[in-house]
């Protein structure tokens, strides 16, 4: 029998939020590139919540654009509704999240992968990972077709040996009905690579000509539209937005729970993976907050072309009975019609602990992978590794240096480090406590934390670079005018500090001073500061945050620094743990499985203690390493 | 931890020693020793090697003449760049000095650091980083058979308490701004507030009683003031010669101070005769009164004099109201002759505790002793083990953290969002995980070093 045989230079399984990253990344940066999908009609699919960011989400959705990648430009073309959440709060936890018109979010993806050169999109499931010592060299399908390649990118989210529970039904398919992928598993095995089995899981949707939203809250989009993309222009994207509506369960909602918990396959243990702590199913809410007589439920447009509701924080694994009777008890859906019913689904994935942090395998070169596949959860956690990971399989074949971000640049340093050095137990989702250095790593500076790095890689071209530079220099500059800027104590003054509830100046003060007071701020000050040049919003919001939080952000500055002292410590990778003596027996084990690549990485791995480190580090500068290898480098 | 900062501590003991030597290593050492050092040549520009005479100045005033040496890294015993300041001997100079170079951003070095450095500059030969190893394997070994060992103690335990309460906050903090379903956050900046402020008054307490250790280890600046001819000179003598003295009369010319340590049981007393303290208006002595009353202000101790056979003047009460705020001990010379009743008066007017005392038989000593003790130990002189703080970093550690948690405060106070106060809980808490060696820290190597070579 005749096969295909073709040749790319990278090759990325799977075309979800991770999977279409890694593609456009790796064919944007010259490299000959193909991805597969088991589904055309499936490319970024959102098979879950039909929204893009939310608290701390909302960062890497920026940080993506930032670095050149695609989410943020395609929600920009297909949002029903935006909104900054918590802006009552500190600018470190301000985060945009967009409802998406799921089938449009897509289309537009397809649309813009099959208008990238040098991509090729092919439908076919890819079963099995051409391997030999150590290093990748292409991929089979289960047709036997034949694909070499340098790199390849796993982007297989949960389709790996996907089966869908809810009651004591189970569907061996992916989300959605969509076809499983059931080959790869093994084919990985094989090789060596050690597989995780996560769960999670989804709610209903619901016919949107069935509820009565009566009952229900409006909650409406912002005013005025922030885009998600730096480089979208925001008059372009205002339009009237579609609402979504918060009602909430009752006790009698949570009766029926109880009353038939032995009927979900979790609590009965039919399901083996281990779901996320942090998007629980509502029976696990029910349980874990039983002293909680109500839990918010919001209720979200899936597109246009569909009148179905998505109920958030509603999913479950009870049978359909079981899911009808107890939606049917919450105000506004006593008649709903549900179209699909909740499920949960468990999957194969890695324990992401076999990778570095350019997401690259470590006994295996030039595989990569990213997503799901990964351990993580969410469309944007996705995303960005698989730019990650589709921006270093590009480097691998060209070459050159990975590109990895630490803790300290960016939210995607953190889910990254996270994934690669904490073992996980449950899939990982990105949440603001995370980040140890947000108050510098806010969602409104990530062009200005990342474009350099896009820039290096060449996902961001020389135009958009010059063009963030100048905003920085405007930014340093203005904050210089601002500090000398001193505001007398006249009427004028007075009158103004007066309309804002502030305390007056007599002698006058420093606008700076003026500018730190939480009821005032750089934009309202611009009448006393008659000097002020002309600036765009986004370089006002910098320098009003900079100033006003001047204080906080010099001190999360030294603690970076310290980090950062600690990080550029280097841990050579030749290093044999054997060798150092007194290290514990759980801390050799946990250093020679990891192989941290620095002492900042070592110190994050649990189950190795400060006497560990000091022991290594005493080794690693103490003389005896010095005859078997370069000197450690500081 | 682990960086290459620059460092400071004295390389001789802090003793009323003829001379006295300050250590500086890092990369910043000379740039640094510089700043305070006024010389016929700049010490950046100075070879390797070399020794400089020169002044240490703060700002306009001379502190002291000193002797400079600089040894630029590799070659030096740390490997670093390496400055000594050779100053006069005797605690308050040296002191001074040292607050000087700490003022420039210098760390104070921890025990064994400099040799620590040495050794991982390679400045240590291998069969030494051997034994080194050997030491700590040894250690870590007895680490696992009891890991809470450096835990030991009601200090360490209180701190884990106190950071224990931090993270808890924190984690609480963050939970609600992820879950704010399931958090409720309402008026928590207030109720935060109201557990930190004790936590802030214990840390202060805390990093207060390194006072108490300190003026065990490195004695109670005692300052003797009296008009003149009241018998200083006696008393000087009177506690010189019950015990045994170590006595270091330097007549430096930066300074017409005379500094004396005395032992008084288990006190050290640091004396300052400030002599000559009376209303002039000769100019000259008008200069070195002023530098008495200087020294006055520096001192733990005042040991206020009277000569109980004269009758009191304006001077004893004008000078006594000079000093009344700080510590202060009458003691009334007892005579042959006769007690004034102008000095039985005044004794009990005063409110600082009053001890009679005789040259001649010693009388007085013992009380002296006790009154002392009950002024600066509460009564009793604790054992060396029971200080709580009883090195200058912990107590630096501690400080830092009281210093977060009360701009933690500041920020509740000028309302700010609870996203901002785990920057500086953050901050509270690895501070005070360095005192327990929990932060991510060198601790472990540092307190290796300090065992295997103390001092240097």
């Amino acid at each position: 029998m005749s096969v295909l045989d073709e040749t790319y230079q990278v090759i990325v399984v799977g075309a979800g939020h991770a999977g279409c990253e890694a593609a456009l990344a790796s064919a944007r940066m010259g490299l000959k590139t193909i991805m597969f999908t088991v589904s055309m009609d499936s490319v970024a699919f959102m098979p879950c919540n039909p929204h893009i960011g939310g608290s701390s989400k909302g960062h890497l959705v920026r940080e993506i654009d930032a670095l050149g990648g695609e989410m943020a430009k395609n929600i920009d073309k297909t949002f029903l509704q935006s909104k900054m959440l918590n802006v009552s709060k500190g600018p470190a936890v301000h985060s945009l999240r967009c409802q998406a018109d799921k089938l449009q979010y897509s289309l537009e993806m397809r649309k813009v992968l099959q208008h990238t050169d040098n991509l090729t999109l092919r439908q076919a499931e890819v079963s099995e990972l051409l391997i030999e010592d150590h290093k990748i060299f292409g991929v089979k399908t289960v047709s036997g077709a034949t694909y070499h390649g340098d790199a390849v990118v796993l982007c297989t989210g949960t389709y790996l040996k996907a089966r869908c529970l809810y009651g004591d039904v189970i569907e061996y398919n992916g989300p959605n009905g969509l076809k499983a992928a059931n080959h790869l598993s093994q084919s990985l095995l094989d090789n060596g690579v050690e597989l995780f089995r996560f769960k999670t899981g989804t709610p209903a949707r619901i016919d949107g000509n069935t509820i009565d939203y009566s009952k229900m809250t409006e909650q409406f989009g912002d005013a005025n539209i922030v885009p998600f993309s730096f480089t979208t222009d925001p008059k372009s994207i205002q339009k009237p937005q579609v609402s979504c509506y918060l009602t909430y369960t009752n006790e009698k909602t949570h009766q029926i729970i109880m009353d038939h918990l032995d009927e979900s396959p979790i609590y009965a243990g039919v399901i083996e993976g281990t779901g996320p702590r942090y998007c629980p199913s509502l029976e696990d809410k029910v349980v874990k907050f039983s002293d909680k007589k109500r839990h918010q439920l919001f209720v979200e447009p899936e597109g246009l072309s569909t009148n179905e509701m998505y109920i958030s924080g509603a999913s479950s694994s009870m049978p359909e009975a079981v899911q009808h009777a107890f939606y049917h008890t919450i105000p506004g859906l006593e008649h709903a019609q549900i179209v699909r019913n909740a499920y949960a689904i468990e999957y194969d994935c890695i324990n992401s602990e076999q990778l570095t942090h350019a997401l690259g395998f470590k006994e295996i070169r030039g595989l990569y992978s990213g997503g799901q596949f990964n351990g993580s959860s969410g469309y944007e956690e996705a995303a960005c590794q698989g730019l990650i990971a589709g921006i270093n399989a590009a480097l691998y074949v060209k070459g050159e240096e990975p590109l990895v971000l630490n803790r300290a640049d960016g939210y995607i340093g953190v889910l990254i480090d996270d994934l690669v050095t904490k073992e996980l137990t449950e899939p990982y989702r990105m949440m603001t406590s995370r980040s140890e250095y947000r108050l510098l790593l806010r969602q409104d500076n990530a062009d200005l934390r990342l474009t350099p790095y896009g820039y290096r890689v060449g996902l961001i071209d020389e135009e958009r670079y010059a063009f963030v530079q100048k905003k920085q220099k405007m930014i340093d500059d203005e904050i210089a005018r601002v500090k000398k800027v001193f505001v007398s104590g006249n009427d004028h003054t007075q009158d103004l500090l007066r309309a804002f509830d502030s305390i007056g100046v007599n002698s006058g003060a420093s606008l700076e001073e003026l500018i730190r007071r939480p009821e005032l701020s750089y934009d309202k000050l611009a009448p006393l500061d008659p000097n002020r040049p002309n600036l765009e919003e986004g370089i006002r919001e910098q320098v009003d945050i900079q100033i006003k939080y001047e204080g906080y952000i010099a001190r999360q500055k030294k603690q970076v620094e310290h980090f950062q002292k600690i990080e550029n410590k280097r841990i050579p990778a030749s290093i044999d743990y054997d060798d150092v003596p007194s290290l514990r027996i759980e801390a050799r084990q946990k250093l020679k499985k990891i192989r941290p690549e620095n002492m900042g990485q070592a110190s994050r791995i649990l189950g190795v203690s400060p006497a560990d480190l000091s022991v290594l580090l005493v080794y690693l500068d103490s003389g005896k390493y010095l005859h078997k290898e370069e000197k450690f480098e500081s | 931890m682990f960086e290459l900062d620059t460092i400071a501590a004295p390389a001789t003991p802090l003793s009323p020693a003829g001379i006295g030597i300050i250590r500086i290593s890092g990369p910043e050492a000379v740039i640094n020793t510089d700043k305070i050092f006024c010389g016929k040549v700049t010490l950046a520009e100075a070879k390797t090697h070399t020794i400089h005479y020169g002044k240490i100045m703060d700002g306009d005033e001379i502190v002291d003449e000193v002797l400079v040496s600089v040894m630029r890294g590799p070659h030096s015993y740390t490997g670093e760049d390496v400055t000594e300041i050779n100053c006069h001997g005797g605690v308050l100079v040296m002191k001074k000095v040292l607050s000087l170079v700490y003022s420039l951003g210098i760390r104070p070095a921890e025990p064994g650091e400099f040799t620590k450095r040495a050794f991982l500059n390679g400045r240590l030969d291998l069969s030494q980083a051997a034994s080194v190893m050997e030491v700590i394997e040894a250690d870590s070994e007895a680490a696992l058979k009891n890991s809470m060992k450096h835990l030991k103690g009601s200090f360490s335990h209180e701190i884990k308490g106190i950071r224990d309460m931090i993270l808890h906050e924190t984690a609480y903090i963050e939970a609600a701004l992820d879950d704010p379903e399931h958090y409720e956050l309402g008026t928590y900046g207030d109720k935060l507030k109201e557990k930190l402020q004790p936590v802030i008054s214990r840390l202060q307490n805390l990093s207060l009683s390194y006072r108490e250790g300190s003026l065990i280890h490195n004695g109670i600046r005692t300052a003797i003031v009296g008009r003149p001819n009241v018998g200083k000179s006696s008393l000087l003598n009177f506690l010189s010669r019950q015990e045994r003295a170590i006595v270091s009369n330097i007549p430096g010319t930066t300074r017409d101070t005379l500094e004396e340590s005395v032992r008084l049981g288990d006190l050290t007393l640091h004396l300052i005769d400030t002599a000559g303290i009376r209303r002039t208006d000769d100019t000259i002595e008008k200069i070195g009164v002023d530098r008495a009353l200087a020294s006055i202000d520096e001192a733990d101790l005042i040991l206020f004099l009277l000569d109980s056979s004269r009758s009191l003047s304006e001077d004893d009460i004008k000078l006594y109201h000079q000093v009344q705020d700080k510590q202060v001990v009458l003691l009334c010379n007892k005579s042959d002759l006769e007690f004034h009743r102008d000095i039985e008066e005044f004794c009990r007017s005063v409110n600082c505790p009053v001890v009679y005392f005789s040259t001649k038989t010693g009388e007085g000593k013992d009380e002296l002793m006790d009154v002392i003790t009950n002024l600066f130990f509460h009564g009793a002189l604790a054992g060396a083990e029971d200080f709580y703080v009883s090195s200058e970093r912990d107590k630096l550690e501690l400080e830092s953290a009281s210093h977060s948690l009360e701009l933690v405060c500041g920020s509740v106070d000028a309302g700010m969002t609870e996203d901002f106060f785990s920057i500086d809980l953050m901050d509270a808490y690895t501070s005070l995980g360095r005192i327990l060696g929990e932060a991510v820290d060198e601790d472990l190597v540092n307190r290796i070093f300090a065992d295997f070579c103390m001092g240097k």
